[in-house]
C-alpha cells in the first residue's frame, strides 16, 4: 500500500514535470534563440540547444549596440527603487494611522482611500497626462515616480499587519513615554517587517514590468525604462530575431533573480490577500 | 474637592491626548491623501467634466466646449467602440478557464507531486515576467510562415495551419491563450494557499466514509475554495477589463480592430487622435463596468458563498 502510493506520486511528479516543462517552452525557446545566429532562430526541427552558438556577439550587440540598454536598465533601476521607497514609506504610515490611531474623519477618510483603489487607471490617465504638463512633470522621472507611489492597494496590505499587532506593545511604549514618531519606527515597523519586505519586493516587480506610465508620462528616448526599451528595439529591429530575444532575456532576468531570492514573500503576498497590481 | 481637581486633571490629560492623536493621525495619512487626492481623486472629477465637452488637450482651455451626453451617444453608435467593447466581454471568458486550470493544477501539486514549491515557481514565471516581454516572445512564436508553433503544426501534417495574429479570426483566441497562460499561476499560488487551509480530518473522515477522490473534490475542496474562487473570479473579471500592455505591445488593437479593446481605442483617442473629451467618456464607460463588477461582487459574496 505504502509503495504504491509512492510510486503513484513519482509518476505523478514525473507527469508533472513533462507539462511543467511545456509551460515553460516559450521562456525556453526564448534563451535557446537569444544564443544562435540569426539563420538558425527557425530553423525546424528547432535546435533547443544551438548548434552554433552566438551568444557573446548576440548580447554585445544588444547591449553596446545602438540602444543604450544600460540607460535603460539605470533607469528602470532607478524608478523602480524609488518609486518602492517613497510607496512603502507612505503606505506604511497610512497604514499604521488607520489601523492604530483614533482621529476623527477617520473612517470617512479610509472610505475615500478605498473608493480611489476601485478607480482603473485607465480611467484617469489623460486628466493625470494634463495635469502633468501643466505641473511640468511630464517626461520627468520625478513624474513617473509620483504616479507609481501613491496606491491605496499598499495601505490596504499593511493595514491588515498593523492591526493584528497587540496593543500591549504599543501601549508598553507609550507608557515609556514614547512619542508616536517613536511607537511607529521603533515599535510598530520592526514588528511587521516581513510584511513591509512583501509588500516592497511586489511594488518593485510592479514598477519594473509597468509599461502604460512610461509609455504615456515619459517621451524622451534618454529617459525610457527598459519595458519602453526593449518594445522599441523590437519594433525598430525588425528581422533580428535573436538579438530582439537576447533583449528579451536582458529584460526578465533580473526580476526572476529577485523572485527567486524573494520567492517566499512574493507567494505569500499573493496568496495572502491575493493582491494584484 | 481634591478628588474633583484630579478627575477635571485626567480630563485636561485624555484631552490632551486625543488631541496630539488627532494630530498625528492627520500627519501619518496626509502624506498618502495628498498625493491620492493630486493624483487620482482630482483626475477622476476631471475625467468626468472633459466626458461631457468637445476639447482637446493641446488647445487651451477656453477652447473647451460642453456637449452634454453627445459624447455618451456617440459611443454607442460608434462601430470601433462597440467592437472594443465586445472584444472586453469575450476577454472575460479566460477568467473561468483560467479558474479551473489553476485549481486542477493546485490540486494536483497540493497533494500527490514531490517539489512542491519547485512547481509553485515554474507556473508562476509568465506571471512575473513582463507582459512586454513575454508578448514580443509570442510574436515571434505565432509567426504564420516560419514561427515554430506553425512549423510544429505542419510537421504534424496541418497544411493550413491559423495565421494566429495575422487573422482577424484567430488573432482574439490567440490573445485569450497567452492571457491564460500569463494569469495561471496567479491563480494557483491563491488556490495553493485555500487548500493548506482545508482541516485535513476532514478529509480523513471522508475516506472513513468512503468517498472516492472525485465526491471528495466536489464535496469539500470544492465548497471549501468557494470564497476563493469567488474573489479569484472577481478580479480576474476586473482585471480583464483593464488589459492594455498586452493589446498595445501584440497586436496594436489589429488586425482590423479584431483585437481592440476599450482601454486600446481610449488611449489612441486620446494620445492619437487627441479627443481628450470623447476619450474621457470612454473612461468613465469603463469605470461604470468596473463598478458594475464590484456592485455584483457585493450581493454575490453573501449568496453563492459557502463555507
Amino acid at each position: 500500500m505504502e509503495n504504491k502510493s509512492k510510486l503513484w506520486k513519482v509518476t505523478i511528479t514525473i507527469l508533472m514535470l513533462i507539462l511543467g516543462i511545456a509551460f515553460l517552452l516559450p521562456f525556453i525557446w526564448m534563451l535557446s534563440a537569444s544564443f544562435k545566429p540569426e539563420v538558425d532562430v527557425f530553423k525546424y526541427p528547432i535546435e533547443w540547444i544551438p548548434k552554433n552558438w552566438q551568444a557573446v556577439q548576440n548580447y554585445t550587440e544588444v547591449w553596446f549596440g545602438e540602444h543604450p540598454f544600460g540607460l535603460y536598465y539605470w533607469n528602470s533601476i532607478k524608478i523602480s527603487v524609488l518609486t518602492t521607497i517613497i510607496s512603502v514609506t507612505v503606505s506604511c504610515m497610512a497604514a499604521y494611522a488607520f489601523a492604530k490611531l483614533e482621529f476623527i474623519g477617520k473612517n470617512v477618510l479610509f472610505i475615500l482611500v478605498l473608493m480611489t483603489f476601485m478607480i482603473p487607471s485607465s480611467s484617469i490617465i489623460v486628466p493625470q497626462f494634463i495635469i502633468f504638463r501643466w505641473l511640468h512633470l511630464f517626461d520627468s522621472h520625478l513624474g513617473l515616480i509620483l504616479v507609481g507611489s501613491f496606491s491605496a492597494l499598499g495601505t490596504f496590505m499593511l493595514r491588515q499587519f498593523f492591526m493584528g499587532l497587540h496593543n500591549e506593545f504599543l501601549d508598553a511604549a507609550r507608557m515609556d513615554g514614547a512619542g508616536q514618531r517613536i511607537l511607529f519606527t521603533k515599535v510598530a515597523v520592526p514588528l511587521v517587517r516581513p510584511a513591509i519586505a512583501t509588500y516592497a519586493i511586489l511594488r518593485f516587480i510592479w514598477t519594473w514590468n509597468d509599461y502604460q506610465n512610461p509609455l504615456i508620462f515619459l517621451r524622451s528616448d534618454h529617459l525610457s525604462t527598459i519595458q519602453i526599451g526593449i518594445q522599441k528595439f523590437s519594433s525598430e529591429s525588425g528581422a533580428y530575431y535573436s538579438l530582439i530575444m537576447a533583449g528579451t532575456v536582458s529584460a526578465i532576468i533580473p526580476l526572476l533573480l529577485i523572485f527567486i531570492l524573494g520567492q517566499k514573500q512574493v507567494m505569500e503576498g499573493i496568496a495572502m490577500g491575493g493582491v494584484k497590481g | 474637592m481634591r478628588f474633583k481637581k484630579n478627575k477635571e486633571k485626567n480630563a485636561h490629560r485624555l484631552m490632551l491626548k486625543e488631541k496630539r492623536e488627532n494630530l498625528a493621525g492627520y500627519v501619518f495619512v496626509g502624506p498618502m491623501l495628498i498625493g491620492l487626492t493630486i493624483l487620482t481623486i482630482i483626475p477622476a472629477i476631471l475625467s468626468l467634466i472633459f466626458s461631457f465637452t468637445e476639447w482637446s488637450f493641446i488647445a487651451g482651455l477656453d477652447k473647451m466646449k460642453f456637449v452634454g451626453f453627445r459624447n455618451y451617444t456617440q459611443l454607442v453608435d460608434d462601430p470601433v467602440f462597440i467592437t472594443s467593447f465586445k472584444n472586453n466581454l469575450i476577454l472575460l471568458l479566460v477568467v473561468p478557464v483560467q479558474l479551473i486550470l489553476s485549481l486542477v493544477l493546485a490540486v494536483i501539486i497540493n497533494k500527490s507531486v514531490y517539489f512542491k514549491n519547485f512547481f509553485k515557481v515554474v507556473f508562476f514565471m509568465p506571471y512575473i515576467s513582463s507582459i512586454v516581454a513575454v508578448s514580443i516572445v509570442f510574436q515571434l512564436l505565432f509567426q504564420p510562415s516560419h514561427g515554430p508553433i506553425n512549423q510544429f503544426l505542419r510537421s504534424i501534417g496541418m497544411d493550413n495551419p491559423p495565421k494566429w495574429l495575422a487573422d482577424i479570426h484567430y488573432a482574439l483566441p490567440s490573445v485569450m491563450i497567452i492571457m491564460t497562460w500569463v494569469g495561471i499561476g496567479f491563480c494557483l499560488i491563491v488556490y495553493m494557499a485555500a487548500l493548506q487551509s482545508i482541516p485535513k480530518d476532514l478529509y480523513e473522515s471522508a475516506d472513513m466514509d468512503g468517498a472516492g477522490p472525485w465526491t471528495r473534490f466536489r464535496r469539500i475542496t470544492l465548497p471549501l475554495v468557494s470564497p476563493t474562487t469567488f474573489f479569484l473570479l472577481v478580479t480576474g473579471l476586473i482585471s480583464s477589463f483593464k488589459s492594455f500592455d498586452i493589446i498595445k505591445v501584440l497586436t496594436e488593437g489589429g488586425p482590423s480592430y479584431s483585437t481592440s479593446v476599450v482601454t486600446y481605442y481610449l488611449y489612441t483617442t486620446a494620445f492619437e487622435n487627441l479627443k481628450t473629451g470623447y476619450a474621457s467618456s470612454m473612461a468613465w464607460a469603463l469605470f461604470g463596468c468596473v463598478l458594475l463588477i464590484t456592485v455584483f461582487q457585493l450581493y454575490g459574496q453573501k449568496k453563492w458563498v459557502n463555507y
